[in-house]
């Protein structure tokens, strides 16, 4: 038998995160008396340090590795990037409040660095079973981390709900890969369009398994009819852990419909962009008004993410109109520059709880916000932009974001769509306004002074002056955006 | 013409001086934090009139202009400039900002910093609006100014604040939001361009024409307010505080309109041609029927607030008769009721600020007490009124004129409005004003100080001045309104 050794420099940056895995675990096991800290540190540097090695193997090349299970290409790169800063900012975020309920264990730390690793072979998957292996990864290492304040029922129940839909929806896609396969006789993407387009595929098997494939990605995305789970293990989960399962995973899951869908299956768009329209609609509607009647912070803003994925949505599927390609860079460009925007702003937001909370009380109510601006205008400013931003007012991030995807929406000739989008923007502004409206007419409830660390206070301010930075100036993150893509294709 | 950007300074020195004031912070250094928004009012007030002075009268393209790529990705561009009908919203907007600087000066006490700031950065905002020649710019401009104004009636305003602050809040944004669609539609058919100077050379069909045309009504509609959407405004009004009233109607009114005439009629003349009579109709109920709604109220803001109402009604009717005389009157009753309004608020403000009531029945023989005041608020109710020799009268009588050229029935509905406006201003002036002191508090009432009497006694020179002599006004607006019917005369289909 012929051994060929497969070339491991373009996935460089994984086999160093998982290295840096097996060394966190073991430093921690043998350094007990500093675990906490040296996993913090530890994971962080693994961060920056990936970050670094992923942008010196980056040569805007598309090489393929491991018998082609292993795509390295721009858009993996740029991913991969914004989910090392997305939890990099989340684990710094999430750090003081975990140590406020003596959960900051060095396992915590280790899981994080895991479920980076499950994310970065999603988004570097050219294989079916690569991709379902890195979801795995993750989702299995965010059971944990849900279910890691052990003591606390709520988020043990949090967990378990989790766990058992989580696995449902893995062996959804499984099964769906599984269609695929009989239909097309391979599982990797590139293989799997190569059979479509030559029309040698099985059609309805085909469709058969789609249907699948599209439920486990809305599953991940959390958009309706698959999100059930989000508020619940929003609301169990630790702040922090909440913090990392609403940044990252929407960056990954993002990649996972983009290599599914697009790299795949681009050639039956009409089906899956089909399918993807209901789900959109419902996930803007029913997130919306659900996020109006919600009096717990964290429950309102999964509610407001789960519309937000389906106004994701919408740029992924206003790429092909009646086998017009035309518009499918612009329209998925839009989409990912969407997802990283509600990536920073969802970071600001819960991050935005985390500081409000401390030992002992949780600000979760959305009564806890009142009175903000009298106990410090500056935060109240900073939530004020997260707002704003996603309510898709100008000159924040979210503005831009929207304009982008509703662009492409009607490039696409759906102006129904935008219609309704816009409409339930506007019912989406309401809950939005309602926490500016409790930061600044009320009267605060509780005067205890903020107590937070200086380096979360830093990284917040600078979280929210990004979201306004980049709503003054958005083109570089928008052709960044763009232009990763187009050099993934 | 020199390379000074005088409209990038006259949007910009406000918010960048807004966020000076912020950094004062607390209300202890609350004394600095007003000088210094004086100082950036001033100053945004003053690098405004060059606007004025180098201004060319013989043309009708836009002057000042200025463009640099913004977001290269969809074409969006930082394009300013200003023609004849935009310039004199723009030093309205920076005169304004001064006087409601002043008016705040001691009423305000608590988040003074804030407060200033706020108005200073909405001005600069709503400076970008009249001034923006690129679709997403304008559109930009127009949203962001909401986030001052929630503000201002929501932090500083009445009891019933936070119902009218979402209101108003959410009302504008639906109908900007249809618009945004309609500016992307516009996008996508002109082949990737928001300027809305390439929009206005754009054909389009009779149906997409109709279509946007409905967008850009209700975006601008609800912002003028045209009836029936205006119901937002007095609710606004009454639970703003006096500052955030005066900017509402002196220039937040205004921006609808000017809507209207840098988008729809130029770009859907068509649509705008066979839709004219929905809109005139739209305005003449503004005119006739809130006319007598405002004869009928018991609290003196909400009285001026439908006042408003009626006269932006005059205003839309104005654009819409599609003839010089018509939009030039309008274009005047805009400026004219941007000081008139902004004076009648701001007397309204200087009873409430000594008697914490509006309602028309807690006053009456002010004039006792209050004597120099009563002289002030008897100029601007009767230009309210549209007496002759004040500005109310100017804008009024060109668009009676023009309606008379164009229907004879539509003049005379329009003219009822000399004898209702009359009846419900006046008739507001003699109970508050005159009769017996009505109680205690009354008689012990003071009258106005030193800086209430600049502020008044500047805004009543303008009143007067522009009644007298409105020609310095209407010379501005002439080239530019003459191009714009040209324009619309011709057929886009």
């Amino acid at each position: 038998m012929n051994f060929v050794v497969p070339d491991f420099y373009p996935a460089a940056a994984e086999i160093f995160v998982a290295v840096m895995a097996l060394v966190i675990m073991l430093a921690t096991t043998f350094a007990r008396r500093i675990a906490r800290t040296l996993g913090y540190a530890l994971t962080q540097i693994t961060l920056i340090a990936a970050a670094f090695i992923t942008i010196f193997t980056m040569d805007g090349q598309v090489s393929y590795t491991f018998s082609n299970m292993f795509i390295s290409d721009l858009m993996g790169d740029f991913l991969k990037l914004m989910i090392y800063f997305s939890m990099a900012i989340a684990l710094l975020y999430g750090r003081s409040y975990l140590a406020d309920r003596n959960i900051d264990k060095p396992e915590y730390y280790l899981l994080s660095v895991l479920m980076t690793l499950g994310m970065m072979v999603m988004v570097t998957s050219n294989h079916m079973l690569t991709m379902y292996i890195g979801l795995e990864m993750m989702s299995l290492a965010l059971y944990a981390l849900v279910a890691f304040d052990r003591d606390s029922a709520r988020s043990t129940e949090a967990g378990m709900k989790y766990f058992v839909l989580g696995a449902l929806a893995s062996g959804l896609l499984l099964y769906g890969m599984s269609m695929v396969y009989g239909a097309t006789g391979t599982l990797e993407f590139s293989g799997v369009a190569q059979a479509v387009y030559n029309q040698s595929a099985n059609s309805s098997v085909l469709l058969f398994g789609l249907v699948f494939l599209v439920a486990g990605i809305c599953f991940k995305l959390g958009v309706v009819p698959f999100h059930m789970w989000v508020p619940d293990v929003y609301q169990g989960a630790s702040t922090a852990v909440t913090l990392i399962i609403a940044t990252a995973p929407k960056l990954a899951a993002f990649a996972m419909a983009v290599r599914l869908l697009i790299w795949g299956l681009f050639e039956i768009a009409d089906q899956w962009q089909t399918m993807l329209m209901f789900v959109a609609v419902a996930s803007i509607i029913l997130g919306n008004l659900a996020a109006i009647a919600q009096s717990n912070i964290k429950r309102m803003l999964a509610y407001s993410g789960i519309s937000h994925m389906g106004f994701m949505l919408l740029g992924l599927l206003a790429g092909v109109v009646e086998g017009d390609r035309h518009f499918a860079l612009n329209a998925y460009s839009s989409a990912m520059f969407y997802a990283v925007s509600y990536v920073i702003m969802s970071l600001a937001s819960f991050g935005m709880v985390i500081l409000l909370s401390r030992a002992g009380f949780e600000a979760e109510r959305i009564d806890d916000f009142k009175g903000l601006n009298k106990r410090s205008p500056w935060f109240a400013a900073v939530m004020m932009f997260v707002m704003f931003s996603m309510a898709g007012i100008p000159f924040f991030i979210g503005f831009f974001a929207k304009l982008s995807v509703l662009q492409a929406v009607v490039a696409a000739g759906y102006f129904w769509l935008a219609a309704v989008a816009v409409v339930m923007s506007v019912i989406g502004a309401y809950y939005y306004l309602r926490i500016v409206k409790i930061m600044y007419f009320d009267e605060p409830e509780d005067t205890t002074p903020i107590q937070a660390p200086a380096e979360l206070r830093v990284m917040l301010s600078a979280n929210g002056i990004a979201i306004a930075a980049l709503g003054l100036a958005p083109q570089m993150l928008m052709s960044l955006c763009a232009y990763a893509l187009l050099a993934s294709l | 013409m020199t390379d000074i950007p005088y409209l990038s300074l006259a949007i910009w020195v406000p918010i960048i001086g807004g966020l000076l004031v912020l950094a004062t912070g607390s209300d202890r250094n609350a004394p600095m934090a007003r000088a210094l928004a004086l100082l950036v009012a001033i100053v945004g007030f003053v690098v405004t009139i060059p606007l004025y002075t180098g201004f060319d009268l013989s043309t009708s393209a836009m002057q000042f202009v200025e463009i640099s790529p913004w977001v290269p990705r969809f074409n969006i561009n930082y394009h300013l400039g200003v023609d004849g009908i935009s310039v004199l919203f723009v030093i309205l907007n920076a005169f304004i900002t001064i006087l409601v600087v002043g008016a705040g000066w001691q009423v305000i006490e608590e988040k003074v910093a804030q407060y200033m700031a706020a108005f200073l950065i909405m001005s600069g905002l709503m400076n970008g609006i009249f001034s923006a020649l690129d679709g997403v710019l304008f559109y930009v401009f127009f949203e962001a100014s909401l986030i001052p104004l929630y503000l201002i009636i929501g932090i500083w305003g009445g009891p019933n604040r936070v119902y009218a602050a979402i209101k108003f809040f959410l009302y504008t944004l639906f109908g900007s939001l249809l618009m945004l669609i309609a500016l992307l539609y516009l996008f996508m058919e002109s082949g990737g361009s928001f300027s809305i100077l390439d929009w206005h050379q754009l054909p389009l069909g009779i149906e997409p024409q109709m279509l946007i045309f409905f967008a850009f009504l209700i975006a601008f509609g609800v912002k003028v307010p045209m009836w029936p959407v205006h119901t937002w405004l007095p609710d606004a009004h009454v639970e703003a505080p006096t500052g955030g009233s005066v900017v509402l109607a002196a220039i937040g009114l205004k921006l609808g309109a000017y809507g209207f005439l840098r988008f729809s009629l130029p770009i859907l003349p068509d649509a705008a041609q066979e839709l004219a009579p929905l809109v005139i109709t739209l305005s003449l109920i503004a005119v006739v029927y809130i006319g007598f709604v405002a004869l009928v109220q018991a609290d003196m803001k909400k009285l001026v607030a439908y006042s408003s109402i009626a006269h932006m009604g005059f205003v839309t009717l104005g654009f819409f008769m599609l003839n010089p005389l018509g939009i030039e009157g309008a274009l005047v009753q805009m400026i004219s009721h941007g000081f008139v309004s902004g004076a009648m608020f701001l007397c309204i403000g200087v009873l409430y600020d000594r008697m914490h009531s509006r309602q028309i029945a807690d006053y009456g023989g002010v004039v006792h007490s209050m004597p120099k005041f009563a002289a002030f608020f008897m100029l601007f109710s009767m230009a309210n009124a549209g007496l002759p020799a004040t500005s109310g009268f100017v804008g009024e009588f060109m668009v009676i004129l023009a309606a008379v050229q164009y229907n004879f029935w539509i003049a005379f509905l329009a003219a009822t409005t000399l004898i209702v406006g009359a009846a419900y201003t006046l008739w507001m002036y003699k109970r508050v004003i005159f009769g017996a002191v009505a109680n205690k508090h009354v008689a012990e009432l003071e009258d106005i100080n030193a800086r209430e009497f600049a502020i008044l006694g500047i805004l009543a020179l303008c009143v007067l001045g522009m009644g007298l002599y409105p020609f310095p006004f209407t010379e501005v607006m002439h080239a530019s309104v003459e191009e714009l019917l040209r324009h619309v005369a011709v057929s886009k289909l």
